[in-house]
């Protein structure tokens, strides 16, 4: 197999596991938001790859019949580009609501503060629901 | 006119949203809202009604052919599933009036119903469209409109559920577009049937086989099955009442059509269920769905995040009768579609009363609720029975074919399973029941009355629904079973 030839491809497979090991690993809410980026941004190479044709041209009308990239992907990944953008700044005005609410962005923080005010009455789990009645 | 009504149906809400947003008063923002809702269900109607005389509709976007261009596609199952998220969407728009002007601060209203109206062209979107990106761009408008929607809820918590549903949904829809590109890579095309031709064509291959796993895993995030539901109780216990009772309605079952779409249509029962053998992925999830979250929701003291975990057990049931991969299952599956979204609806919209008048929908909030709000917690009772599955409620009838589309493959525990299911949810309805009926309020508290008429109608508008569907279900069953018998593949 020749793997210098799929770098790009090698490229995406990176950029998606980095942006979802962030997204998993962070417990901070702003560096979620960045790890989504870069997984979302992976995939834009993923396409913008799969139109590139080696010494292809840009997609124009010339005279007589140039080997041209196919310009459907990129296209197709321009919307991809204003749905991430849309998301990320959905995401971050959310972070600037719950910094608002919480006076913090860490995870942990949040749910202990949750924790705090709830006063235990709020179980997501069946087992400690088990220990309150027992 | 008539020709044009398949974009019609995604133009019109499109096109309310920002006469909405720009509304200055939140009654004018909710008549526009009103009038949309109404009339995507009327266009839905007729859809259902010429689908069924006439066939498939075929609607080229501006002209341009498929494949090349953008084909918008109803058969009877999108044409069904329209009806099924216009006629919520008809029913919830009415109620949103009261209980969002209680729930939500007076400048936001508008924007709410310029949300909402998008959350709505998103879902129609995805149903009506024959091209898979199509799918993707839709399925992101409505996303992203339902955690805007879920961030207005008053708790605090509202906005760290939208958060986690933000992130788990972003990393559900990348994941589907990455399968789109793979397909899209081997095929050259992105018209779904084109598709189903050139895969079919091509065979199994690595490519399409781990396109084939991205798309189960990206669509299994948005419908909630089981181990990828994490975002669905804090999302559906804090959103404002109405936005529950909508999203719980309609979202998960657009994304369960997506995944009858991508996997019976586009990839063809054969190379699904033969060659990939989906079933024994979805059938042990959906088996382990049922059980633990409905026993999940019996311990729940939050009577929303209780339905909520149901919601998940609910739609353990629509997968169980899809990888049931027979006519009956399926038809079962179908059905539940139906059915769910109005027992989901009428309970959740219930649930949206006592919060207008108690302010909490604890389960120690509604202590002697039975004899302060009876019309409001005799439409609970009678969703609760639905959601059982007592005969002449549609809760029952979709649980029958279920049990008998299992009993077909001879696989009778889970039969078992589905039974022994049902009788957890006797228990978490009841729990409800007991508190709200057989033990008294504290003290005389008289400003909790019955809940007003204009949230009462629709949801007793639902109520009956249940009765109706559960009593004559000639209707549903038929689409249901023509609509199982064309996905796989058999002539209608």
């Amino acid at each position: 197999m020749n793997v210098m030839g799929l770098m790009n491809y090698w490229a995406f497979i990176f950029l998606m596991m980095v942006g979802f090991y962030i997204l998993i690993s962070q417990g901070n809410l702003v560096k979620k938001i960045v790890g989504l980026n870069v997984f979302q941004t992976s995939v834009f190479i993923l396409y913008i790859s799969m139109g590139k044709i080696r010494g292809g041209t840009a997609p124009i009308l010339t005279e007589g019949d140039p080997i041209y990239s196919n310009p459907l992907p990129h296209v197709l990944i321009l919307t991809a580009i204003v749905v991430g953008v849309a998301t990320t700044a959905l995401g971050l005005s959310l972070v600037v609501r719950i910094h608002e609410a919480y006076g913090t962005v860490e995870e942990d923080d949040i749910h202990d503060l949750d924790l705090a005010v709830a006063g235990g009455e709020d179980q997501s789990f069946p087992v400690s629901g088990m220990d309150a009645r027992a | 006119m008539t020709a044009h009504l398949p974009v019609l149906q995604v133009i019109i809400p499109l096109l309310a949203a920002p006469l909405c947003a720009l509304a200055r008063r939140g009654r004018i923002a909710w008549g526009i809202a009103l009038a949309t809702s109404w009339t995507t269900f009327w266009i839905a109607i007729q859809l259902l009604a010429r689908v069924r005389s006439e066939g498939p509709i075929s609607y080229a976007l501006g002209g341009w052919a498929a494949p090349v261009g953008i084909e918008y596609r109803i058969d009877l199952l999108s044409a069904f599933v329209l009806v099924i998220v216009t006629g919520i969407g008809a029913v919830v728009t009415p109620y949103a009036l009261k209980s969002v002007e209680r729930e939500i601060e007076a400048a936001k209203i508008p924007l709410f119903y310029a949300a909402f109206v998008l959350c709505l062209t998103g879902l129609l979107g995805i149903t009506v469209t024959g091209d898979v990106f199509n799918v993707f761009v839709f399925l992101e408008i409505s996303s992203l409109s339902a955690y805007a929607l879920i961030g207005l809820g008053q708790d605090r918590r509202a906005l760290t559920a939208a958060f986690q549903y933000l992130i788990m949904g972003s990393i559900g829809a990348t994941f589907i577009v990455i399968g789109i590109g793979m397909m899209y890579v081997m095929t050259g095309s992105l018209n779904m049937a084109d598709l189903s031709v050139l895969l079919a064509e091509l065979g199994p291959n690595r490519t399409i086989v781990v396109a084939f796993g991205f798309l189960t895993v990206g669509i299994s995030l948005k419908l909630a099955l089981f181990p990828l539901h994490l975002w669905l109780p804090n999302a559906y216990t804090y959103a404002p009442s109405t936005v529950t009772a909508f999203i719980a309605a309609t979202a998960t079952k657009v994304a369960v059509y997506m995944l009858l779409r991508f996997f019976f249509t586009i990839f063809g029962v054969v190379f699904s269920f033969d060659v990939m053998q989906l079933d024994r992925v979805l059938l042990p999830l959906a088996l382990i769905a049922i059980v633990t979250m409905s026993l999940v929701a019996i311990f729940q003291t939050n009577v929303k995040r209780m339905l909520a975990y149901s919601s998940v057990a609910q739609i353990g049931y629509m997968i169980l009768g899809i990888s049931l991969a027979s006519v009956t299952g399926l038809t079962g599956g179908i059905l539940h579609l139906f059915n769910h979204a109005l027992i989901k609806g009428s309970l959740f919209m219930a649930m949206g009363c006592v919060m207008y008048r108690v302010g909490s929908v604890e389960i120690d909030a509604m202590r002697g609720l039975g004899k302060k709000m009876p019309w409001t917690m005799a439409a609970f009772v009678a969703g609760g029975l639905s959601l059982i599955g007592v005969p002449l409620t549609v809760g029952f009838i979709s649980k029958w074919y279920l049990i008998l589309g299992a009993l077909e493959r001879g696989w009778w525990p889970v039969a078992a399973l589905i039974l022994a299911a049902s009788l957890m949810a006797v228990v978490y309805i009841w729990r409800v029941v007991e508190v709200a009926y057989f033990q008294e309020g504290p003290g005389e508290d008289s400003s909790i009355v019955e809940a007003p008429l204009a949230l009462l109608i629709p949801t007793w508008v639902l109520v009956f629904a249940n009765f109706y569907f559960g009593i004559d279900a000639t209707f549903t069953t038929e689409v249901a079973g023509a609509a199982a018998r064309s996905l796989m593949g058999l002539v209608p």
